[in-house]
């Protein structure tokens, strides 16, 4: 059989050595980014425009996952986007080797095992399982069985305070009209298994903080996905005030994070009263409100802590009875856009501009509380940029800096200094108006050139306009494995 | 370890009229090896999903021992789905790997040990145990993989096709291993395979499937020998059987040129419905050789000769000057018959042989229904392939 490439026609596909096992590809093609533990081999190959992941297996599981993922992608459920199966490859003999299944990689993604080169604090566990949980929720409403649900079989994203978790590995999985309480629980009962495994053989590498307990860490995500399934799908009989009762509800599942597109409502027999459920619920809802205001496509815990400062804006400085969209076009230019245009390139490729905007606003409360008085935005991006991202040890860029290590008193006396040089360059540097993209800008740089040696910190990225979906450059997480 | 029985399980999946399965009944004894085979989408996979709990029993009920199951989770039945994913935790040991599950269930150490230590002798991996898996060949791993279903010593392990990702060597071997290993353990097993040689070769019963039905369950014996109906004759046996419907005139039944005397039992089961037709059936390897025109013999002209070294096949088809018999062929291809030869005596292309069916290998089922007519053969030399 011939070498087959089946699924988007990307004509650098063709050029890459599938007559070589992907363990003997040249590094100079490799990407060096983190990986989760797995049995087959996966690694990342650059792309003159985008990294992908390549995984070998065979034929008919590469093609069963494509399928799977695709299925997935179409379904909006958060999970690595499948590009195209390998199939009828030979070596230089003529020999067969493995189908390889491509996917897109996930940028500023974090396989849990990176993280770890340091032991594991407790709270970052339970921001993992957590995210886990709300992943697997939200599969289940779709439909989607897992059969293999693990840490290692996701990824996670830095989502504001929290993290996102995407799936990574959808070989065990199927789909279903809608999932029986068996497949659920079990799907679950996989899960806890898998975390307490893994979690284990982080301790037997020394990588877990003695206070953590594994068992108790995969309890929590019993929990969180008990907690969330029953409040997104459970049925509320109302007697009274029901229209209140209602909105009531639907802004208690917005609050969630979720949309409401189906409700399900019925009268009793007795006609007393009615009973409600959520049919149809969508993940997302902050993230589609901060979309339609703003374009800016982010996460969903990034959008809420954006539109927060968006609202907060719309009161203090537009007027609250301006047009929402208006105040927010105002928020993005003057505030959202000049902030993340403040970092450097150098740093840029350690956080994405959304995470970076919520950071930057902690640091921003951090200042206020130790200065005694309200600091404003571009002094706070300043002192962020000069205290926070330089002096942050590589893998804490992914993970954050408590703000207990930062030294307070340093940094405040700073203060007027920055702000001196703040209000001195605002005076040159003009602002870019209606850039919209919420993005860097530009191509993926060449993992090992890291930093431009000519490109000045303050010197203005360059910015595209084209679309509103985010691109960001390739993410190098620091203290990855190296291939 | 315990007894399963499904009694009269039924599955309809939501939006669909036809159950994917109907009324389900069979009787697993304790420490058997049953497999579940039939072609895609017959509703095997969703049996052994209705006995993991992973899909809802819509009528009936399914039992493990004297438990009736049929509303218990998954976690709670007792039940271990073997290869569903088979992690290998990098920096634990062997032994670790293997008990870690029995941690969590609070087992204590002197048990864990000693279960790990039992299935590490079983699996052949006792001198790995403090071996980190990264020492280990891939078959090995996989061994590490079975010992943690194994020291969790559930009442049943299910397998749904593990074996359908490997290539065809390794197949053969992992189906060994695993039908050996069950036998060691004495754990009962359900096993779903579409692949009716590997049923044959692992199971101590088959059931076979067909939308939904259950068609016969018995021994790899019983159903090669006495197929219960025109379905399951076709579907086991490789080469298939050769079937054919024809017409019956005094007896015999009209194949061909050819006349072939039928069983009297079968011949007394015809019914109106029949109309005077039977399917016929007769294995590949049920033909003697026999002079042209002998009385019984069948023509075969010859389009293939396919040589196995041991064994040979000739494809060929019966000429049919007649035209009264309508081919009806279920797993042999067009109006192709199978013949099982000796290889020192082949014939050329074009050639036309004469064989007749050995005595009791003729299998008679009713034109109408399907079902066997003839009453079982008992005869011991038949081969099973
Ligand atoms: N598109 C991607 N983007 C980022 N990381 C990826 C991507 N695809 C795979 N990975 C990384 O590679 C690892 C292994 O991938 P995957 O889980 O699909 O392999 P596997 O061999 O099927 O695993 P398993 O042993 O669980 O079956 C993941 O844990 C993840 O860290
Ligand atoms: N989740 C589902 N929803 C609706 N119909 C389903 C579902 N799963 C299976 N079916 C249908 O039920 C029938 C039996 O399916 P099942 O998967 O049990 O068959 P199978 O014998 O295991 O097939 P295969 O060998 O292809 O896996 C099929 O008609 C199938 O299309
Ligand atoms: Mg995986
Ligand atoms: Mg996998």
């Amino acid at each position: 059989m011939p070498l087959h490439i089946n699924g988007a026609g990307h004509p650098e596909f063709m050029t890459l050595p599938w007559s070589l096992p992907l363990e003997q590809w040249p590094t100079d093609q490799i990407a060096a980014l983190p990986r989760g533990i797995s049995r087959h081999v996966v690694r990342f190959v650059k792309l003159a425009d985008k990294v992908v992941a390549i995984k070998e297996t065979n034929a008919t599981i590469a093609e069963r996952e494509f399928v799977m993922l695709r299925e997935l992608q179409r379904l909006g459920a958060p999970g690595v986007v499948p590009l195209a199966v390998v199939s009828g490859r030979t070596n230089a003999l003529g020999e067969p080797l493995e189908a390889a299944l491509i996917t897109e990689h996930l940028q500023f993604s974090l396989p849990y095992r990176s993280l770890f080169s340091q032991a594991l604090r407790e709270e970052t566990t339970t921001r993992f399982v957590d995210a886990l949980a709300v992943l697997l929720v939200r599969l289940h409403l779709l439909g989607f069985y897992w059969g293999d649900v693990s840490l290692s079989n996701a990824l996670f994203r830095r989502d504001a305070a929290e993290f996102t978790a995407y799936l990574v590995d959808a070989e065990t999985g199927d789909l279903h009209a809608a999932l029986s309480e068996g497949q659920r629980s079990y799907d679950t009962e996989i899960a806890r298994m898998n975390i307490i495994g893994e979690l284990m053989d982080l301790e037997a590498q020394g990588h877990l903080e003695d206070t953590v307990d594994p068992m108790a860490i995969a309890d929590r995500l019993q929990e969180r996905y008990d907690e969330l399934w029953e409040a997104l799908t459970q049925t509320a009989t109302y007697t009274s005030n029901i229209p209140l009762r209602i909105a009531n509800r639907v802004k208690e599942l917005n609050e969630l994070g979720f949309d409401v597109s189906e409700m399900d409502m019925r009268e009793t027999d007795d006609g007393e009263a009615l009973v409600m459920r959520a049919k149809v619920v969508d993940a997302g809802h902050h993230a589609r409100r901060l979309m339609r205001l703003t374009g800016l496509d982010v996460q969903e815990n990034q959008a809420r802590r954006l539109l927060n400062d968006l609202d907060e804006y719309r009161m203090l400085v537009s007027h609250p009875s301006e047009d929402e969209g208006y105040s927010a076009h105002q928020w993005l230019m003057k505030v959202f856009e000049p902030t993340v245009r403040a970092v450097p390139r150098e740093f840029r490729k350690k956080l994405e501009p959304a995470q970076v905007f919520h950071e930057v606003l902690d640091h921003r409360w951090f200042l206020a509380e130790a200065a005694d008085h309200d600091v404003a935005m571009p002094v706070a991006v300043a002192s962020y940029v000069k205290n926070v991202l330089p002096n942050r040890p590589d893998e804490q860029s992914v993970l954050g800096t408590p703000a207990s290590e930062l030294n307070a008193a340093e940094m405040t006396a700073d203060l007027p200094a920055l702000t001196a040089e703040v209000e001195a360059r605002s005076q040159e540097t003009p602002i870019f108006e209606g850039d919209n993209t919420g993005a860097w800008g530009g191509a993926i740089d060449d993992e090992d050139s890291a930093a431009d040696a000519d490109d000045a910190p303050s010197s203005a990225p360059t910015v595209t306009r084209q679309s509103t979906k985010r691109e960001p450059p390739a993410h190098k997480v620091p203290g990855s494995e190296r291939d | 370890m315990a007894t399963v029985t499904y009694d009269g399980a039924s599955r309809i999946y939501p939006g669909t009229e036809r159950p994917a399965v109907d009324k389900l009944n069979i009787d697993i004894a304790d420490g058997e090896f049953l497999v579940m085979v039939g072609p895609s989408g017959c509703g095997k996979s969703t049996s052994l999903r209705m006995l993991a709990g992973l899909e809802d029993i819509d009528d009936g009920a399914i039992w493990v021992g004297d438990r009736d199951v049929t509303h218990v989770q998954p976690k709670d039945r007792d039940i271990a789905m073997v290869f569903q994913s088979y992690a290998l935790y990098p920096h634990m040991s062997v032994a670790d790997n293997m008990g870690f599950a029995l941690k969590i269930a609070k087992i204590d150490k002197s048990e864990i040990r000693s279960r790990v230590e039992d299935a590490a002798k079983i699996l052949d991996l006792t001198e790995y145990l403090d071996r980190k898996p990264k020492a280990l060949s891939g078959g090995q791993r996989q061994r590490v993989a079975m010992g943690r279903a194994i020291v969790r010593q559930p009442q049943v392990f299910l397998m749904d096709e593990p074996l359908s990702n490997l290539d065809a060597k390794l197949r053969v071997q992992t189906r060994t291993q695993i039908a050996a290993l069950q036998r060691r353990l004495g754990t009962t097993t359900v096993y779903v395979t579409h692949d009716q040689t590997e049923a044959l070769t692992m199971g101590d019963r088959i059931a076979v499937l067909k939308d939904g039905v259950l068609q016969q369950v018995g021994t790899p014996r019983d159903m090669y020998d006495t197929p219960k109906n025109v379905f399951v004759a076709g579907f086991i046996g490789s080469p298939a059987m050769n079937l054919g419907t024809y017409q019956v005139f005094d007896g015999q039944a009209q194949v061909g040129r050819a006349k072939v005397t039928l069983t009297r039992d079968a011949i007394a089961q015809l019914k109106a419905d029949d109309k005077n037709h039977v399917v016929l059936g007769f294995r590949p390897e049920s033909l003697d050789r026999a002079a042209p025109n002998a009385e019984g013999a069948i023509p075969i002209e010859v389009d293939i000769v396919e040589e196995l070294g041991s064994d040979a096949f000739v494809y060929g088809s019966i000429p049919n000057e007649f035209g009264e018999s309508k081919d009806l062929h279920f797993a042999a291809g067009d109006s192709q018959v199978v013949v099982r030869i000796d290889p020192r005596d082949v014939p050329a292309k074009g050639d036309t042989i004469w064989v007749t069916i050995r005595g009791g290998e003729q299998h008679v089922f009713s034109a109408a229904t399907g079902d066997r007519l003839n009453a079982p053969t008992i005869h011991q030399d038949a081969i099973v392939k």
